[in-house]
């Protein structure tokens, strides 16, 4: 008796892409074959494209392996060969216990029948048979929470309804080895947080799980691995953590650092930047987490006399809002070069991504250097406890001392 | 979890030699295949305002038509039965085919939603689309009856041919079908190509006419009489005819030649079908 639930050796996937349509007209085909004699060009070459490249892996029974990459790196291709709803062009995959796909969410709901006939459907086309289907009914019906509405055509529900039975029914789903894809993308943040923890218990249910998804936190708590695939090759396979971090530090387009020369250093003859940095106190120079703290500092030259300066930073998130501005303290500066640093603490930016504008100001009220979008950096959040992975809202996030009384005890009921 | 118990072992690599028919895996999925037929059936029924009563309407507004042109008008023999009854029984097993191959046809195409996100054998998909017609045709027979007994016309024990010849239908059917519905993934013409090829069917099957017409033209270009049985429909209808009405004819060589095409056709079909399988959620 094996341990292993997949075993995946060099799968390959080709796709034909461009000018050839992916269906023909046998018109089409006709007047092809009857002008071939006839081309004097060569036969040009189709553009192909290598969806999945040389993929090889191993699954264990019982783990929950997460898939990561960006758009059109190959996770859904790999997850349709897997499901054998596409074959791979080359290589081999063995699948020990049976499949259940979750590609999308209400595959084949007829929008005529009402809900009680779309769950038998959407069940038998999912692979349960039908005893199973009654004997998980009442339960599907109360995670979706439609009782009222069973008998009424699907068409009539909200989308949120819609959402909810569908994913109900897959939910219920018992396979040996479950491959999920994105279905937590969509409906709201409640049906999201329903979705996932459902997911968080099939994982701990010792179910075999193969989860592709964009959201990190999700992956790095739900998952003990990760597959990292890039243009259908396979980056990285190692332990969640690891891997999504390496994920997410080659796609960032932080900008943590500018400099100038002297020629093209902003300012004016009075004081000029020279540049400005920002620095993780994490071992890994550029991935900040909400909890680590960093450092910025401003390089700049003052010219020519001693001036009464400080400096103005303004930290902007990615939609524009200004979080917050800290300034230092004039100081009378003799001329020369200039740093100051500011230690910015951990726990208090949420998630996302920031810009900083520099000012240098004169006299505590006059600003001589103002310049916008110096520099950016992103937040990222990867630590999580508790069973929820939506966005956390505000735009601080800081973590504050709460007391915890019980001022007055109830006797026990009855 | 039991230990002892071996999980299902599935390997999946590019398929290279022809593609086996796995009717195992086909029978494993018959539920699946009920559940299909009965959405079919039951979406069709509530989407029209008529329901159940347009799988009976449809024959028999043709048969009213038939027998108003071709049997009055122009005055086509039936082979000794009332022309009324002739073509309405003709009917009831020629649109359970042409339903069937209009609607399987499309199948593969009009499930790509399925076909893309879900696994299960694909031949479950046109013959889910040839079953549903099952139901239209026990709908209708219940007026075959009334016209037999309004004409006082009854079988014999040739009656119990009758399931063979529904299965031959069927068949057929099925057989067409599955290479309609395969070709159309590929070349999207089929769909136009469909209504033409029926009607075209119709004409070349003794519905209208009996076979008995043909058979003086088959002896002069020398010919045998069983020929005509190469369209499987031929042997079904003329069967049918003989079998439940106690027509005078003796289909029984049309009969032979059309199990044979119709069965070549289905396995050629069921063939074709799992060789180009393996390309449709790539391509549909």
């Amino acid at each position: 008796m094996t341990d292993i639930a997949i075993r995946a050796q060099g799968l390959s996937k080709l796709y034909r892409i461009g000018e050839r349509q992916r269906y023909k007209s046998l018109r089409e085909s006709i007047m092809k074959a009857l002008a071939a004699p006839f081309r004097t060009r060569g036969r040009r070459a189709a553009e192909t494209i290598w969806a999945l490249d040389d993929v090889s892996f191993e699954v264990m029974r019982g783990e929950v392996v997460g898939v990561i990459g960006r758009n059109g790196a190959g996770k859904t291709t790999l997850l349709k060969i897997l499901s054998r709803i596409t074959e791979p062009t080359r290589g081999r995959v063995e699948v020990y216990g049976r499949v259940g796909s979750l590609l999308e969410v209400g595959t084949g709901f007829h929008p005529e029948l009402t809900g009680r006939e779309n769950i038998y459907l959407n069940g038998a086309i999912l692979g349960m048979k039908r005893a199973e289907i009654e004997r998980k009914f009442d339960e599907i019906v109360a995670f979706a929470e439609v009782e009222r509405f069973l008998d009424t055509p699907v068409k009539h529900f909200s989308t949120g309804m819609y959402l909810r039975l569908a994913f109900a029914v897959a939910a219920h789903l018992e396979p040996e080895i479950l491959l999920v894809d994105e279905v937590l993308a969509v409906g709201d943040a409640s049906f999201q947080k329903k979705c996932l923890g459902k997911m968080g218990d099939v994982a701990k249910g010792g179910r075999t799980v193969l989860f592709v998804s964009h959201n990190m936190t999700a992956i790095m708590s739900l998952c003990t691995r990760a597959l990292w695939l890039g243009q259908g090759r396979l980056l990285l396979d190692d332990d969640a953590r690891k891997t999504t971090e390496a994920y997410l530090l080659s796609g960032s387009s932080a900008a943590l650092t500018r400099a100038w020369d002297e020629a093209t250093a902003p300012g004016t003859d009075k004081v000029r930047l020279r540049g400005v940095r920002l620095v993780s106190a994490d071992t890994r120079a550029t991935l900040i987490k909400v909890s680590t703290p960093f450092t910025i500092e401003v390089d700049f030259w003052n010219h020519s006399e001693p001036r009464l300066l400080n400096l103005s930073l303004v930290i902007y998130s990615g939609e524009g809002v200004c979080v917050f501005n800290t300034a230092s303290q004039p100081v009378l500066t003799p001329p020369g070069l200039v740093r100051g640093t500011v230690d910015i603490p951990g726990d208090l930016l949420n998630e996302g991504w920031y810009l900083v504008r520099v000012l240098v100001v004169q006299d505590a009220g006059v600003p001589l250097i103002d310049l916008e979008q110096v520099i950016r950096f992103e937040v990222h959040d990867t630590e999580r406890i508790g069973g929820w992975h939506g966005r956390w809202v505000g735009v601080v996030r800081p973590r504050l001392e709460w007391r915890w009384d019980v001022l007055d005890r109830q006797p026990p009921p009855g | 979890m039991n230990s002892a118990e071996p999980l299902p072992l599935v390997v999946i690599e590019p398929t290279r030699r022809a593609a086996a028919l796995r009717l195992g895996e086909l029978w494993a999925y018959r539920e699946l295949l009920y559940f299909l037929v009965w959405r079919d059936v039951k979406v069709r029924y509530k989407q029209t305002a008529l329901g159940a009563a347009w799988a009976i309407l449809q024959p028999l507004m043709t048969a009213a038509v038939f027998t108003i042109f071709f049997g009055r008008l122009v005055g086509i023999a039936s082979d000794g039965l009332p022309y009324p009854l002739f073509s309405y029984s003709g009917l009831l097993v020629w649109t359970f085919f042409a339903q069937g191959l209009s609607q399987s046809s499309n199948s593969v195409v009009g499930s790509a939603q399925l076909i893309t996100k879900v696994y299960f054998p694909r031949l479950v998909i046109p013959i889910a689309a040839v079953l549903s017609g099952l139901v239209d045709l026990a709908v209708a027979l219940p007026v075959l009856a009334f016209m037999m007994w309004y004409y006082g016309i009854w079988p014999g024990v040739a009656l119990l041919v009758v399931p063979f010849l529904a299965l031959l239908a069927l068949v057929a059917a099925t057989g067409v079908g599955l290479w309609l519905s395969a070709l159309n993934v590929e070349y999207r013409d089929v769909r136009y190509v469909v209504p033409f090829l029926v009607q075209l069917w119709l004409f070349v099957t003794p519905v209208i006419y009996p076979a008995s017409t043909l058979a003086p033209l088959l002896q002069r270009l020398g010919l045998p009489a069983w020929l005509w049985g190469i369209n499987p429909m031929a042997g079904v209808v003329e069967g049918f005819r003989w079998a439940m009405l106690d027509a005078p004819t003796s289909p029984g060589s049309l009969i032979a030649a059309s199990t044979v095409t119709g069965f070549a056709l289905l396995f050629s079909g069921a063939y074709y079908f799992r060789r180009v399988e393996r390309s449709f959620a790539d391509v549909v």
